[in-house]
């Protein structure tokens, strides 16, 4: 480790709940002092991590992250606040842990964290955390771990269920040994079915931070070689088995992954946002066109391929919802010489059910450019975009 | 006879259920009665050889079924077969 580290004065009252328990004590207030803990993320996940680590002492705290706060952050991301909207997500983080203990070390790393600059940034930590949102990022996350040799605190978090582990810590297993691939694109569930209860985050990121002060302490048992499954709904933790593969590519037998690659390609994702729109633009109209269409009167049907609770949001007046799922079965109520345009919330799922109409013999369609979040944006401010 | 947990990401795939009680005396049978009964669930869960795909796990109880005998691992009742998906969430 690095020179002797004391604590001052300030600091033992500051630390005073975790220095009169002897399983921490001023040995353990101490280690948490002398360790160097990087989160990638300051998003739902590393905002917890990020406020609570920073409270309980960790000497030097890295934060990978270029994103700019904006308002749908802050339903979950805690670190941050109303007045931080348009701030730099570090700057704001940085700004919260800092005020919460300001005898953390704080490292900002405004980038994208990539096959290239990945061992640059992790070689200066004990431990990674890992708070991302997809999964070319996961997965570059466990190999530089794994092939550093660093801990992979682990959480994932969907809707209203969250995962947590410990990977790669001293030759346990890695989250490839526990998924060898990552889903294709086609399969991820769309983002009909995205969404995250704001509080879940908080519970899952808490869980990576009580991972890593017990890692740094070495005390209790860890998540090493167990999964731990949160169900927020049925307010269940279970846990799972995590075995070591002897088959896995980056830490078993017969390792064919000794560097990092290009995990964009690895994980068949064409571009890191949003997937490509499936339509040809010949079959695009303009949100303003959508609109003359209906202020003239014109004889053409409007459907939102939306889900209900997001018609229940907002929506086009004179368009009728058919969810893209019920699309199949509810094909009598659209006449297939009719003109037809298709709405979503920016023009994805809208897009496939055009290109499904066109299949089944409906000649007029089309698929209104953007969504509803153009139309906001073009045609009607008064309509909130979510 | 087996109860099937099915994790959020898959349940739009079987009706909404979470969780199916299916027959069957291996992991196998089980796992066939349930893409019998939810045709979607099947590609979700196969890829196009018939082989469980890599981002989808199976534990019979607690125990992954691929260090047990896979599909022909044994299941008696109450055993409690999970499907686990990757998720990737986080930060969004």
């Amino acid at each position: 480790m690095s020179e002797e580290v004391n604590l001052s004065k300030d600091e033992i009252l500051r630390y005073s709940r975790h220095l009169i328990m002897p399983e921490v004590g001023m040995e353990g207030q101490l280690k948490l002092k002398n360790a160097s803990v990087l989160l990638v993320g300051a998003g739902g996940l590393g905002a917890p991590l990020g406020m609570y680590l920073a409270a309980a002492g960790i000497g030097k705290i890295g934060l990978v992250d270029f994103d700019v706060v904006d308002f749908t952050n802050l339903q979950r991301q805690v670190i941050h606040g109303t007045k931080d909207v348009g701030k730099k997500k570090l700057d704001s983080a940085f700004q919260t842990m800092a005020d919460i203990n300001p005898f953390v070390k704080l490292v900002g790393h405004e980038t994208a964290l990539s096959s290239d600059n990945a061992f640059e940034i992790f070689k200066d930590y004990d431990i990674i955390v890992d708070g991302t949102d997809n999964f070319p990022t996961r997965y570059l996350v466990n190999d530089a771990c794994v092939l550093l040799n660093k801990p992979n605190v682990y959480g994932s978090i969907f809707r209203f269920e969250g995962q947590a582990t410990v990977f790669a810590y001293e030759g346990g297993p890695c989250y490839r040994c526990l998924y060898p691939e990552p889903p294709p694109p086609g399969l991820v569930p769309s983002c009909a079915e995205g969404g995250v209860l704001g509080i879940l985050p908080g519970v899952i990121g808490l869980i990576q931070a009580t991972e890593t002060v017990k890692l740094i302490l070495g005390i209790g048992q860890t998540l090493v070689g167990r999964l731990l499954l949160y169900d927020a709904l049925g307010m269940k933790f279970r846990e799972l088995k995590l075995r070591k593969n002897p088959e896995c590519p980056v830490c078993g037998d017969h390792r064919t992954v000794t560097k990092l690659i290009d995990y964009v390609e690895f994980c068949g994702v064409p571009h890191l946002e949003a997937p490509p729109e499936p339509v040809a633009a010949s079959g695009d109209i303009e949100p303003a066109e959508v609109k003359a269409k209906l202020d003239r009167g014109d004889t053409f049907t409007l459907i939102d391929v939306r889900e209900v609770h997001e018609f229940q949001i907002c929506r086009i007046p004179g368009s009728t919802l058919i969810p893209l799922g019920e699309l199949q079965k509810r094909l009598s109520e659209l006449d297939p010489a009719s003109e037809i345009v298709a709405h979503c919330k920016s023009g994805v799922r809208s897009g496939k059910a055009v290109d499904f109409l066109k299949q089944q013999g409906y000649k007029k369609v089309r698929n209104m450019k953007g969504g509803i979040l153009a139309w906001s944006d073009k045609v009607d401010p008064t309509v909130p975009k979510y | 006879m087996a109860r099937i947990l099915i994790l959020t990401p898959l349940r739009q795939f079987a009706d909404k259920n979470d969780t199916v009680d299916l027959p069957g005396t291996t992991v196998g049978e089980v796992l066939i009665a349930l893409t019998t009964r939810f045709p979607d669930l099947k590609k979700h869960l196969y890829n196009d050889e018939g082989k469980l795909r890599s981002f989808v796990n199976v534990y019979l109880n607690d125990e992954d079924i691929r260090y047990m005998k896979k599909d022909a691992t044994p299941v008696n009742d109450p055993d409690t077969l999970s499907i686990v998906p990757s998720i990737a969430g986080g930060y969004v």
